[in-house]
């Protein structure tokens, strides 16, 4: 459905106008190949989440009929959901990908974690550091992400092209100006850019374009009876030798993840949507964001503009 | 595999939704306007009146210690001046991309800075937008007696940039008593301003962003305005897709060759319908052939049309590589584009260090990347009086139209006839700061003798003038080598010669060239090939080009 063969003879008289998905798909492609044709080593932030399986999807649309020219960077945090690892390796192995696994191991080993460090010094640790040190292995002077503007206030300030220094940190008073889609590319040793090619999407356009192309997403976005346990506001998925609290237990409720983050710090919401049609009559119907379900965005204010001037996504 | 969920046969209601929802124009606007006339408050009024802020987002906003609206109101600037020195200043400081949907469109917004200092991030919101909102504070114009120098800055650089509606929200009508008067007023000196620029579709509104009157419901207290709410107005304003119609341009951003079956040109539609089976002309070899197929992930397509990314594949194999273009063939009816290195643009200059003339930057048009020199700046404007004068350089924010010389040619349409194929950025080759946006406005006629560029300057036996002869053409802008290297033997020098024309470099020797060679070299030149002989130093100079 979204393949847009113009019908000729149509177009003669009546050109045909993209619905607003192609359009989107257009810009992306076009995003993608750019920053391919102008970057020495671009790699692509693979987090396994829904945005991310559009951006793959488009990836694969892009260089077709090669193979994705870049590989896939996963960094992992040991706190994701089994769930989403399995998925992970399953779905890059089925493209054919290329897939890097970063994680901080140093960080891991000293029993890095979300209860006694805090959510904002666990992510700066197991996501921030770990993403930088895996962009300077690797020598990436480009790094593809799936962030949207919609999704929060900070993000909707960043560029298609969001220019980082050298030591991976982004100056969101001085920004390049970005006119057009004329991308300046140019950036000097150490410096790189982050691409954000579904910039101007929504939430519910990820959504329709998941339907209309049919692309695997984590189970987890599904809702079914699942184990959990209720923390403050939260509804956490019980794991397996999961750290509890006293006066915590275990229940069952029908729910499903609207956003994917680690295990710990990520809740999930009551739901009757196990399909993409009710999924997304749902959202439809939502008067509250899709973050809202993530701790670390909401410790303070302004904490994820914060977060992405120390250089995360 | 497993963990695709398959859809249970999906209801016709809800493909029937889809279908609609697809269906449903895309509409990008921005903001434009001065410093504190309300950019920020009206978009956040808009986004709460139609329903499209999240309950906990409003809530954030509700609690935050910031709030700057008066009378008790919530700060809906709130909303989109997402970051924290934003909030510190009570400014806007970069654009804000912010979306949301009626049932009729759906819209991108870029809510930019009013203040001057940032007039470039400005122009970054407006470059792509269909409808300029410039906001006016109805106040403000009272008190200083007319529409503030920014806003007509604001408003000229929304025409420069070829915004096709133009519409003024004259706001903060609570603070003027609703007077049909100023508002009459203020009207009647817009359209004035819009009529100067030239801007065909105009309209003016008065609104308050913080009641918000005639934003997205009628203002009760405005009964004497007859005309749509800035929504419906929004809703309705026809889009019409320009870049359809005209001739079919195709710029190469990426050569793809999985496998040695396969060659495949990727790039974006710029403008116009590209067709399986058209002829063709490469730019700027020049050469035709036919397009074999359009190829996508989804399949093979009939035809093409802007803006859509696909992968065209040739009958011929014809070289073309990034930052060449396919356009129709010649005799197709369709105009070739301007190929030149020689035009003028309207350049807004956005950063502290000048524009000067002289001066080589790197620009970027279409996928091709090449250098520019100012060669001259015919006149700057002031904003205030549109008035034209004469500049050696230009500040932060001026604008002027200026002449350049590329080292290589461009492809280009006006700007004003397409967007895509007439705007150009302009980088500075150092500091990598993207420094200027360019509108190219025409195509410059060269004299043929100035237009005569050396493909390669022979002095034989002349070393040190041919040394000079590089340095000076480096100095212009121009990219010059000495092919006396012992690695290149006579034998090769025709080829050396041809591929450094193609990459827009001039070769200069000091080498004694057999008269065969020569010949050679003259069959592809086309007159470009400057001797020594009989020449002293400083005709030399000057016939290269390079002499003050
Ligand atoms: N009385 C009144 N005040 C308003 C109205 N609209 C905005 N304001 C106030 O004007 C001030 C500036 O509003 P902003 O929305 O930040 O202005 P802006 O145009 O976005 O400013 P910059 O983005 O910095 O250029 C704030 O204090 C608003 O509350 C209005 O309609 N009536
Ligand atoms: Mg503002």
């Amino acid at each position: 459905m979204i393949a847009t063969d113009i019908d000729v003879e149509e177009a003669v008289s009546q050109p045909a106008r993209l619905n607003h998905l192609q359009a989107l798909e257009a810009e992306s492609i076009a995003i993608l190949r750019e920053a391919v044709a102008e970057f020495a080593r671009p790699v692509m932030l693979y987090s396994i989440g829904k945005d991310s399986s559009v951006m793959l999807r488009l990836a694969q649309k892009a260089f077709y009929p090669g193979k994705i020219p870049f590989p896939l960077l996963h960094v992992d945090t040991s706190y994701k959901f089994p769930e989403m690892i399995a998925f992970r390796d399953a779905y890059t192995k089925e493209i054919g990908a290329d897939l890097i696994v970063h994680r901080n191991e140093k960080a891991i080993a000293a029993g890095a974690n979300p209860w006694t460090l805090g959510t904002q010094a666990c992510c700066g640790l197991l996501k921030t550091r770990s993403l930088l040190d895996a962009l300077e292995e690797g020598q990436f002077d480009a790094a593809f992400g799936g962030a949207r503007r919609d999704e929060e206030k900070s993000r909707a300030k960043e560029r298609v092209y969001s220019f980082r220094d050298t030591a991976g940190q982004w100056d969101p008073k001085n920004q390049r100006p970005e006119l057009w889609s004329l991308y300046n590319s140019r950036l000097k040793k150490g410096e790189s850019i982050r691409v954000f090619p579904l910039s101007n999407w929504t939430e519910l356009d990820i959504w329709l374009y998941l339907y209309a192309e049919k692309i695997p997403i984590v189970p987890l976005y599904f809702a079914r009876e699942r184990e959990l346990v209720k923390r403050g506001s939260s509804l956490i998925l019980y794991q397996e030798g999961m750290k509890m609290f006293p006066g915590e237990k275990v229940e069952t409720r029908k729910v499903r993840m609207r956003s994917l983050g680690c295990s710990p710090c990520t809740g999930a919401m009551p739901s009757e949507a196990d399909t993409l049609p009710k999924i997304i009559a749902e959202l439809m119907a939502f008067r509250r964001s899709e973050r809202e379900n993530r701790a670390i965005d909401h410790d303070e204010e302004g904490s994820m503009e914060t977060k992405k001037r120390e250089g995360y996504f | 595999m497993a963990t695709h969920m398959a859809d249970p046969a999906p209801s016709a209601e809800f493909e029937e939704f889809l279908e609609a929802h697809l269906d449903q124009e895309m509409l990008r606007f921005t903001t434009a306007g001065s410093v504190d006339d309300g950019k920020s408050t009206l978009i956040g009024r808009l986004l709460h009146d139609t329903k499209s802020v999240y309950e906990d987002q409003l809530a954030a906003v509700k609690k935050s210690r910031v709030n700057r609206a008066s009378g008790g109101h919530v700060d809906f600037s709130l909303l989109t001046d997402g970051l924290k020195a934003e909030r510190e200043q009570g400014i806007t400081i970069d654009v804000a991309y912010r979306y949301f949907s009626t049932s009729r469109r759906k819209f991108i917004i870029a809510d930019t800075p009013g203040h001057e200092q940032y007039t470039r991030n400005m122009a970054t919101g407006a470059s792509t937008a269909h409808v300029a909102i410039v906001l006016i504070d109805a106040k403000a114009f009272l008190k200083h007696g007319s529409l503030l120098p920014q806003s007509r800055r604001h408003t000229y650089i929304a025409s420069l940039l070829g915004i096709p509606h133009v519409v003024a929200a004259v706001n903060k009508m609570d603070l003027v008593e609703y007077s049909e008067e100023t508002f009459t007023a203020i009207r009647g000196e817009f359209l004035d301003l819009a009529r100067q620029l030239g801007l065909k579709s105009v309209e003016a509104i008065p609104v308050s962003a913080l009641e918000g009157d005639n934003v997205v419901s009628l203002s009760r207290a405005m009964a004497w305005y007859s005309g749509p709410t800035l929504l419906e107005y929004l809703e309705t304003v026809p889009l019409q897709v320009e870049e359809l119609n005209g001739p079919v341009r195709f710029p190469v951003q990426l050569v793809l060759r999985p496998d040695s079956d396969f060659r495949g040109f990727a790039g974006q539609v710029a403008r116009g319908i590209l067709r399986a089976g058209q002829r063709v002309m490469a730019l700027p070899s020049r050469r035709e052939t036919a397009v074999r197929r359009i190829v996508s992930y989804d399949g093979d397509l009939g035809a093409a049309a802007y803006p859509q990314s696909v992968t065209v594949e040739l009958e011929d194999e014809i070289d073309v590589s990034r930052g060449e273009m396919l356009v129709a063939a010649a005799g197709s009816g369709d105009a070739l584009p301007e190929v030149s290195r020689h035009f003028r643009a309207m350049v807004v200059w956005m950063h502290e260090d000048p524009l000067v003339v002289g001066k080589t930057y790197i620009a970027k048009h279409t996928t091709r990347t090449v250098r520019a020199t100012v060669r001259a700046i015919r006149y700057r404007v002031d904003v205030n009086t549109l008035e034209h004068g004469d500049a050696k350089r230009l500040a932060m924010n001026e604008i002027a139209e200026v002449e350049f010389e590329t080292n290589l040619p461009l492809f280009f349409d006006i700007y004003r006839e397409n967007r895509n194929m007439g705007a150009l950025i302009l980088i500075d080759g150092l500091t990598n700061a993207t420094v200027g946006a360019a509108m190219i406005s025409e195509a410059v006629e060269v004299a043929p003798e100035d237009e005569a560029r050396p493909v390669l300057v022979l002095l034989p036996g002349r070393e040190a003038l041919a040394e000079r002869v590089r340095e000076r053409l480096l100095l212009r802008g121009e990219r010059a080598v000495i092919v006396d290297d012992a690695l290149i033997p006579e034998s090769a020098l025709v080829g050396v010669v041809r591929a450094l024309q193609l990459a827009g470099v001039i070769a200069v020797s000091a080498r004694s060239v057999d008269a065969d060679v020569l010949g050679q070299i003259d069959n592809f030149i086309e007159g470009g090939l400057l001797t020594g002989e009989g020449l002293d130093d400083d005709e030399v100079l000057r016939l290269a080009g390079v002499s003050e």
